[in-house]
């Protein structure tokens, strides 16, 4: 009997215990988002004098928000389709002796902290970078995006975005990469059967079944691009403004590279005005993210499995 | 198969009856290769010569061969499967370049300060030359444990409620908001440590603590995803087993499904660390930089590995040199603990990887 109550005792403890845990995370979330929302808060209330207060937070977030969009914009067209190729590769055109290790090098991106991207793309890919956007604009200076003059650093929007793309390869590619090697053996065997040549097996078997998940896998590379910071931090000589002009001095900033740049220096006004650039961060990768879920969830329902 | 080509009664007009399809050789890819290089050589001797030209110019060319050969020989479907797989191939090899060029860079350059003092000394007194991040070594370090200690008893708890317990609305609102943390900007994380102590001892306040607060918001939820995968891994009939012998739940928990998923929440764990080891961001607005040893990170700022880095490139003093020197010798040492860590939770995973049988 006393055992009994013992465990009855231990058993209430251990479920107070995993339940509190997990009523922790809701209050950490409210709590960020209470937190954040409570310290931004003066920056909303116009203060006389201080741009960035008030209305006027709209025209400072703004050109923020447009190269945080615009640089996580040039991430995705590059890094998702360049991702999925590389998941296709290891599913199904390399050696499969091989895949497991190539699976290993392309995580190896992800071991690579954001600030030594920064590094590497200031001192080796943005000068690398500067015969091309030369190029670019002696032969397509006529579209607005490549109107030059050319930077002579390199460390332009495009060269941000492109590192961007690099950084959330491994991310649209683990994701895909395992949904690639979910497909249904038996489609891609009768596919095969049917006289079909691999990338034919692939379009008819592999992508349709795969097609949310890539979508979704392309939602979480561009939630992780729109918060990158230390890598656009180092990398983006940013000046301001809004401008199509791609690969020119003349950047916009992204809102989270400006916090940090900002931050540590900031005092009283400024640091609310800054929190009330991140809430908008914030709002926006969780918009992002949701519908990334969205669309998992939604695959979940009518996918054959369990 | 020219014995039945000649079983047609006239060659001339009936196209030869053959069991495969015409194909090219094995070698094809790698003859449209050499030729591609002959090409490419041409163009470069023509236009000047670059290496990363020729490269281009060959893969190319070599491409463009191979495609129309098999275009001419083997029809359109198999063309475009060349095309397909050229392509595929080309991803994967563009993705190897940056990280070949970064892992170069790093290495060459962070190598030149690897040294003893480097690892020994901290920046106190320093000037110009010398020093080293011992200081940001021990904060990186006094920092991520701290976070880990927070976060793993609360993500640990928090998979096995949801995969235990919960089976209510709080269990889906809770599976909802760890999606959402997953999501969180890491600045975004470090704007809510910020602001959480701002609340409590005033602004302007810097401490190792906070930093491990802000990593904690980005380590939760990742430890919660392990957790909760590795349960569900674990066959019912152990638990029925338990239970079967009169254990109470919560050590059937504790002493069989915990136990038996420990390798893999063991390897979530650790990637968990190597995830959050390298983060700057939130460092940087909660932390600050020291130039000397803190261990305490409840009192005062506390350096670390990636904000060293940050501040020896951003503000260097003069001469230049030594602190560019310092901060690549900073990243190297970083993605090094980030792969060990990365490592460790392979080999756990193969360690503690059932038996096969």
């Amino acid at each position: 009997m006393r055992t009994r109550s013992a465990g009855r005792q231990g058993d209430r403890l251990f479920r107070g215990s995993a339940t509190l845990a997990g009523t922790l995370i809701l209050v950490t979330l409210a709590g960020v988002a209470a937190f954040l929302v409570y310290e931004a808060l003066p920056a909303f209330v116009p203060e006389p004098g201080r741009a960035g207060t008030g209305l006027g937070l709209a025209s400072y977030v703004w050109p923020l928000l447009y190269g945080t969009l615009v640089s996580s914009a040039i991430a995705l067209l590059v890094g998702a389709p360049l991702g999925v190729g590389i998941a296709l590769f290891i599913s199904h055109f390399a050696p499969r002796r091989l895949s497991t290790v190539l699976g290993y090098v392309v995580d190896l991106l992800a071991a690579v902290p954001s600030i030594v991207y920064g590094l590497w793309g200031v001192t080796t890919f943005a000068p690398a970078l500067v015969p091309v956007y030369a190029w670019l604009e002696r032969h397509a200076g006529f579209v607005p995006l490549f109107a030059g003059p050319t930077s002579p650093t390199g460390r332009t929007i495009l060269t941000a975005g492109l590192v961007l793309a690099v950084m959330i390869l491994p991310v649209v590619t683990a994701i895909t990469r395992d949904i690639f090697l979910q497909t249904p053996r038996l489609h891609e065997e009768a596919a095969l059967a049917l006289g079909a040549t691999r990338w034919e097996m692939i379009t008819y078997a592999v992508l349709p079944y795969a097609r949310s998940g890539i979508v979704s896998a392309s939602m979480l590379g561009l939630g992780r691009a729109l918060g990158e910071t230390m890598a656009v931090a180092l990398l983006l000589s940013a000046s301001g403004g809004v401008t199509l002009n791609l690969i020119s001095t003349a950047n916009p900033g992204t809102i989270a590279a400006n916090i940090a740049l900002q931050f540590p220096e900031s005092t009283g006004i400024d640091t609310n005005v800054l929190v009330a650039t991140g809430l908008v961060l914030f709002v926006v990768t969780f918009a992002v993210n949701l519908a990334a879920r969205a669309i998992v969830n939604r695959r979940a329902e009518f996918s054959g499995a369990n | 198969m020219p014995a039945l080509e000649q079983v047609g009664r006239n060659p001339q007009r009936q196209p030869p009856t053959s069991l495969v399809s015409r194909s090219l050789p094995r070698w094809a890819p790698l003859g449209a290769l050499a030729a591609g290089a002959l090409v490419a050589a041409a163009a470069s001797a023509a236009l000047g010569p670059t290496v990363a030209g020729f490269a281009i110019m060959t893969v190319v060319a070599g491409s463009l061969v191979l495609v129309g050969a098999s275009a001419a020989v083997e029809g359109r479907r198999r063309a475009t499967d060349r095309t397909a797989s050229i392509l595929v191939t080309g991803a994967f090899l563009l993705a190897l370049a940056p990280l070949v060029s970064l892992l170069w860079t790093v290495v060459t350059r962070g190598l030149g300060r690897f040294d003893a003092e480097f690892f020994t000394f901290s920046m106190t007194g320093v000037a110009g030359a010398g020093g080293g991040a011992f200081h940001a070594l021990v904060g990186t370090l006094v920092i991520t444990a701290l976070a880990t200690v927070i976060s793993v008893p609360i993500g640990l708890m928090t998979g096995v409620y949801l995969v235990e317990y919960g089976h209510g609305r709080l269990a889906r609102a809770i599976t909802f908001l760890v999606d959402v943390m997953t999501g969180i900007p890491s600045i975004v994380a470090g704007l809510f440590a910020v602001a959480l102590f701002t609340l409590f001892l005033g602004p302007g306040v810097r401490l190792g603590i906070m930093g491990s607060v802000a990593l904690s918001v980005l380590m939760i939820p990742l430890v919660v995803r392990s957790t909760e995968e590795m349960l569900k891994l674990v066959p019912n009939e152990l638990r029925e087993a338990s239970y079967a012998l009169g254990v109470p739940k919560w050590l059937t928990i504790v002493k069989v499904v915990l136990r038996t998923a420990v390798g893999g929440i063991a390897t979530g764990v650790s990637l968990a660390i190597a995830r959050v080891l390298g983060e700057t961001a939130p460092l940087l607005l909660t932390t600050g930089l020291t130039s000397g040893t803190n261990w305490n990170p409840f009192e005062g700022r506390m350096a670390s590995l990636p904000i060293f880095a940050w501040y020896q490139y951003v503000q260097p003093g003069i001469p230049i040199q030594p602190f560019i020197d310092r901060a690549w010798t900073a990243a190297l040492v970083l993605i090094l603990l980030v792969m060990a860590f990365n490592l460790l939770a392979r080999l756990i995973s193969r360690f503690f990887a059932p038996k096969a049988g």
